[in-house]
């Protein structure tokens, strides 16, 4: 029998690598139940799990749980078999083997969530909530993944295009059966609707941006002079001596990054050669290095020592950092400067700028520094609703300023026309996060909602 | 007999596509021959007596554009002329004309007995002549032969036409027409999918029997459009008034009392009929809450008391018909001169059909207007200009013209039509147009006339015409770009623009809350020259739109980068991975020949256009 291509069967483990009490190989496709039973050696039950042996021309492999699910009722859509046994590498790998021999292939990375997508059982927002999921760092992470993947952010998004198809349906109708008595919206209507349709879209990119932060979590970069104590501080923060501290200026030449995680939020945390001119080569490499993560990083924090403190040179090197990003063509930064060593003078009052002190000795106010890096990327991780990529949280910005321009148009007294464009733009951009190509039938929506005809 | 003369196109029907299609093909230097069942109904308007409205003015001015007859013979025959959409934007806007039925006949016929080229032969076509797979001529009842390297069909609802009034049902292509039955049976056997849709029209009214008293009125406009960009105001024949009057409650219960007896409504319909375009009984039951529907009543024309009330076209019986017109304001002793009907013909699956309109089943022969599953004079008429300007390229051995969808709305309709084939009759709207901004009506000539110019299907005058408005465009755009308004002068003050710095009038224009008419006042203009202010205001709609041009410029080019992505025919679609079942038999059906008419397809995902992409990347290395 030869089987539809895109319902080959492939196989792949499902478990993470290494060592576990229980592994699982999991197998999609046409064909999955038969070749599983002569595995297993019995006949599967649809849904329920069935204990057997695992043998393969004759010899026993593993033995454990083998659950069927038929097609459509399972994750990619097909016919899909679990084969629940021992995690170890050696096992699994035979278990792997012995169902290629019978005709499966190995799986290409998330082909499983591919053939899941292509058979609508999840959209491209899901299908990535499944990627996001399974990478998830912390507890808050997955559980917001798993809303993503059962649609939370979808559906957000789809109540946003809904919310957009109805005011271009009136916008349409107006414009395309100017001669019917229909009732539409008048001007201060569409006007209401943007508006709220506007705060929606805000409300949204918050939503996104967060979910975005929970699940890619923010890079920061450790800037100041040299010997200020950034990698002192680094360690202090990661809580072990993940950078060379030494008293002899310099030290750190090249970028150095430390993943970790503070209160829920994922930190990749760049440590950076202090910046001062040198005539080594190697450290005016690594200055360029650490001026380069001004425009790459979501915070800086710049460092600078409580002895010897001054407000004015502080000033001029955040004055510094902007005209640097300036030139970068990036946005402006975010900057916090990060006062250390109060261990050894008083730390200093009424700044005009966002600071925080500490002691990366003693540790005296690093639970401060560590509250303001949440607020300073406006990450409040209490209610995240769902995860979402730095795609979704563009495509949102790009709609939303779409709506703007709508509204404005609006105001101005733009031509129906312009203004309809607008939306349009903004519908485009929302259905490229779930990924629908197509326009809908905005006629058929248009001639079932108003009588239109003559 | 076999007829003496060999043609190179033969273009059967006589209706808005057919004569299109014909004087484009003769333009061009083909010898051409329009066979018709009837010499007398050549261009004959077989719904109501209007031409262009929005999307519609939109392909008229794509016909004139190219030379077409429509936009010529309406400013030959319109007795009122309004401009729709004045308020919302020069790329919505659109003229529609009411026309004198006998003048526009008369027009159309006088243009084409003006042709050279054309010859018309009034005979009831009964079969096409194949040989292998391409059509060389066709067959006509008294057995007469005609042979041809290419045929345009165009037989608009004749093709088995069946109408429909109440219960009864007779064979018909329009009310008083025989329908084209045994050409019917014919095609049947050929290999085209067939399916049947409907419309309707309503009752006739004879204006003596209506007082007009109880009606409101609506006069043309002032100033008066006209529809052709060559046309003048001086053309026109006298103008009258169209009215407005209303169903009521009564009306609405007389119809709900005799759904039972409506053609549609008992079930004898199999068509679908168009749903912006709905009967009267199917308004009454959809749209149930309301309590009234508005009803234009046209003037069928100008020697005839004739009135076409528009927006209650039945299928009901004649008595039922007589009842609810007679319960309309002003209606109450209304003498019906025409019953209303409804009418079912075939039309063939236009995903069939090829960009250029010749079928893909068989060479040489193209079909254009309602056969392809369209309704109105202006698209049947766009779509026979494009087959018989393809026609005549085939004889001439060029390729194809396939305008596209951000060129022109006759290539939003024919990718529309191909791509997506049409459950109802398919009419044009300007939602259906994605590059809406530069599809106007002011620059069809701009978009189209130096194409048309270059395939020879535009005309000397045209063509000095054209090129004369695009100087004095130029002339006033350098005009406007070197004047500067002071801070404090005159014109300042008059423009309302109280500027801070010197500012080119181009750059004044720019602002929206300058516009053309005070722009012409401003500068004393003669604001009566309806060409000159249509250079100023396309002027104005360029300036100001520059912006949104450039996004659907980019957006184009992103698009002509996918087109340019082609995929190979023979690619094998079952043997691509990652395709779900619903999108593989689609890519099967329609076999898109570029990347951007893929992702055209319903239900088309990005995912799924990236593994196309590979695939046709992979198979083009070969």
């Amino acid at each position: 029998m030869i089987f539809a291509p895109d319902e080959d069967l492939i196989c792949a483990i499902a478990t993470p690598p290494g060592q576990g009490g229980i592994g699982v190989v999991r197998l999609s496709g046409r064909g999955a139940k038969e070749l599983s039973e002569r595995l297993c050696g019995k006949p599967l039950q649809p849904r329920r799990a069935v204990y057997c042996e695992f043998r393969h021309a004759g010899e026993p492999l593993d033995d454990g749980l083998a659950l069927w699910f038929p097609a459509p009722n399972s994750f990619t859509g097909e016919e899909v078999v679990e084969l629940q046994g021992h995690g170890g590498p050696v096992v699994q790998q035979r278990v792997l083997t012995a169902l290629c021999n019978g005709g499966a292939r190995l799986a290409r990375p998330g082909e499983f969530s591919e053939r899941a997508f292509h058979n609508g059982k999840l959209d491209l927002a899901q299908a990535e909530g499944i990627a996001d999921l399974i990478a998830s760092t912390s507890v808050a992470a997955a559980r917001a993944a798993l809303n993503t993947l059962q649609g939370a952010f979808s559906n957000r998004v789809s109540d946003l295009t809904k919310a957009l198809v109805e005011l271009r349906v009136q916008l349409e109708a107006a414009i395309d059966f100017p001669d019917e008595d229909i009732e539409i919206l008048e001007h201060a209507g569409v006007a209401g609707k943007l508006q709220e349709l506007s705060a929606l879209l805000e409300q949204s990119i918050s939503s996104a941006d967060q979910g975005r932060l929970l699940n890619n979590g923010i890079q920061v970069a450790l800037i100041g002079a040299p010997n200020v104590g950034k990698s002192s501080l680094l360690n202090a923060l990661v809580g072990e001596d993940a950078a060379i501290v030494t008293d002899i200026p310099g030290t750190t030449r090249d970028l150095l990054k430390v993943d970790l995680l503070i209160d829920g939020l994922p930190i990749r945390l760049v440590d950076t050669a202090g910046i001062r001119s040198s005539q080594d080569q190697v450290e005016q490499h690594g200055v360029a290095r650490a001026k380069a993560q001004i425009t790459a990083v979501d915070l800086v924090l710049l460092v600078v020592p409580a002895p010897e403190f001054d407000g004015a040179s502080v000033q001029g090197q955040i004055a510094e950092l902007q005209a640097f990003a300036r030139e970068q063509g990036g946005p402006p930064p975010k900057i916090l400067v990060v006062v250390n060593k109060m261990d050894l003078a008083p730390a200093p009052v009424d700044l005009q700028f966002a600071n925080v002190a500490v002691s990366a000795l003693t540790g005296k106010g690093l639970e401060t520094l560590r509250e303001s890096l949440h607020q300073q990327v406006g990450f409040g991780h209490d209610n995240i609703e769902f995860t979402a990529r730095a795609r979704h949280v563009e495509a949102l910005q790009a709609a939303a300023q779409h709506v703007q321009d709508a509204q404005l148009g609006l105001d101005q007294g733009l031509a129906v026309e312009l203004v309809a464009e607008e939306l349009t733009h903004a519908q485009h951009h929302l259905g490229s996060i779930t990924g629908e190509l197509t326009a809908d039938d905005l006629l058929g929506k248009i001639f079932s909602e108003f009588c239109i005809g003559k | 007999m076999r007829y003496p003369e060999q043609f190179d196109v033969l273009v059967i029907g006589g209706g808005h596509a057919g004569t299109e299609a014909a004087a484009a093909a003769a333009r061009m230097g083909a010898r051409t021959l329009l066979l018709t069942q009837n010499i007398e109904t050549i261009g004959q308007m077989s719904c109501n007596p209007a031409i262009g409205g929005i999307g519609k003015s939109h392909l008229v001015a794509e016909i004139d554009a190219l030379d077409g007859v429509m936009a010529r013979a309406t400013d030959q025959a319109g007795i009122h002329f309004r401009v729709l959409n004045s308020s919302k934007g020069p790329a919505v806007r659109a003229v529609r004309a009411q026309a004198d039925r006998a003048l526009y006949k008369h027009a159309v016929r006088n243009i084409l007995e003006h042709q050279e080229n054309l010859s018309i032969f009034q005979q009831s076509v009964v079969d096409l002549i194949v040989e292998g797979d391409r059509v060389v001529g066709c067959k006509t009842q008294m057995d007469l032969d005609f042979f041809a390297a290419t045929v345009v069909l165009t037989t608009g609802t004749f093709l088995d036409g069946k109408i429909h009034i109440g219960q009864d049902q007779h064979p018909g292509g329009r009310a008083g027409d025989a329908p084209s039955s045994a050409l019917a049976k014919r095609l049947r056997a050929l290999p085209f999918r067939v399916g049947r849709l409907k419309t309707g029209t309503p009752p006739r009214i004879d204006g003596r029997s209506v007082d007009f008293s109880e009606l409101e009125q609506q006069p043309g406009d002032d100033p008066r459009p006209v529809m052709s960009a060559m046309g003048t105001r001086r053309q026109h024949p006298a103008q009258t008034v169209c009215h407005i009057t209303y169903t009521n409650e009564t009306t609405h219960q007389i119809i709900r009392d005799n759904l039972q007896r409506s053609a549609m409504y008992s079930g004898a319909i199999e068509g679908v009929g168009p749903r912006y375009c709905p009967s009267i009984e199917d308004k009454v039951v959809r749209f149930a809450e309301k309590t009234q529907h508005q009803i234009f009543i046209e003037p069928e024309g100008l020697s005839t008391t004739e009135l076409y009330p528009n927006g209650i076209s039945t299928s009901l019986p004649f008595d039922v018909q007589m009842a609810f017109v007679r319960s309309m304001a002003g209606f109450a002793n209304a003498h019906i001169s025409r019953p209303g009907y409804a009418i079912e013909y075939d039309y063939f699956d236009p995903r069939d059909l090829s960009y250029s309109l010749q079928t893909k089943a068989l060479q040489g022969l193209f079909f254009a207007g309602q056969i392809n599953g369209t309704t109105g004079y202006e698209e049947a008429a766009a779509q026979g200009l494009l087959a018989g300007i393809n026609a005549a390229r085939k004889v001439q051995g060029l390729d194809f013209w396939e305008p596209r969808r951000d060129e022109a709305y006759i290539g939003v309709l024919v990718d529309d039509l191909i791509n997506l084939g049409t459950t109802e009759p398919y009419r044009m709207f300007t939602s259906r147009a994605e590059f809406r901004l530069r599809l106007r009506q002011d620059n069809a000539d701009q978009r189209l006339t130096p194409t048309g110019i270059e395939m020879g299907v535009v005309a000397a005058p045209r063509q000095r015409f054209y090129e004369q408005k695009m100087r004095n465009i130029a002339t006033l755009k350098k005009d406007f770009a070197g004047n500067c308004i002071m801070p404090g002068s005159d014109l300042d003050h008059k423009l309302q623009l109280s500027l801070r710095k010197e500012t080119t009038l181009l750059d004044a224009l720019r602002r929206p809350e300058v516009c053309a008419a005070t722009v012409a006042n401003a500068l004393k203009l003669d604001t009566e020259d309806e060409r000159s202010m249509t250079v100023l205001r396309q002027l104005e709609t360029e300036t100001k739109y520059a912006g949104y041009i450039k996004r659907q410029d980019d957006e184009i080019a992103k698009i002509r980068r996918h087109e340019a992505m082609q995929i190979p025919p023979q690619l094998d679609y079952s043997s691509i991975d990652g395709l779900s079942n619903e999108l593989r038999q689609k890519l099967l059906q329609q076999r898109p020949d570029s990347l951007a008419r893929a992702a055209r397809i319903p239900g088309m995902t990005p995912a799924a256009l990236s593994i196309l992409l590979i695939h046709a990347k992979k198979a083009a290395s070969f």
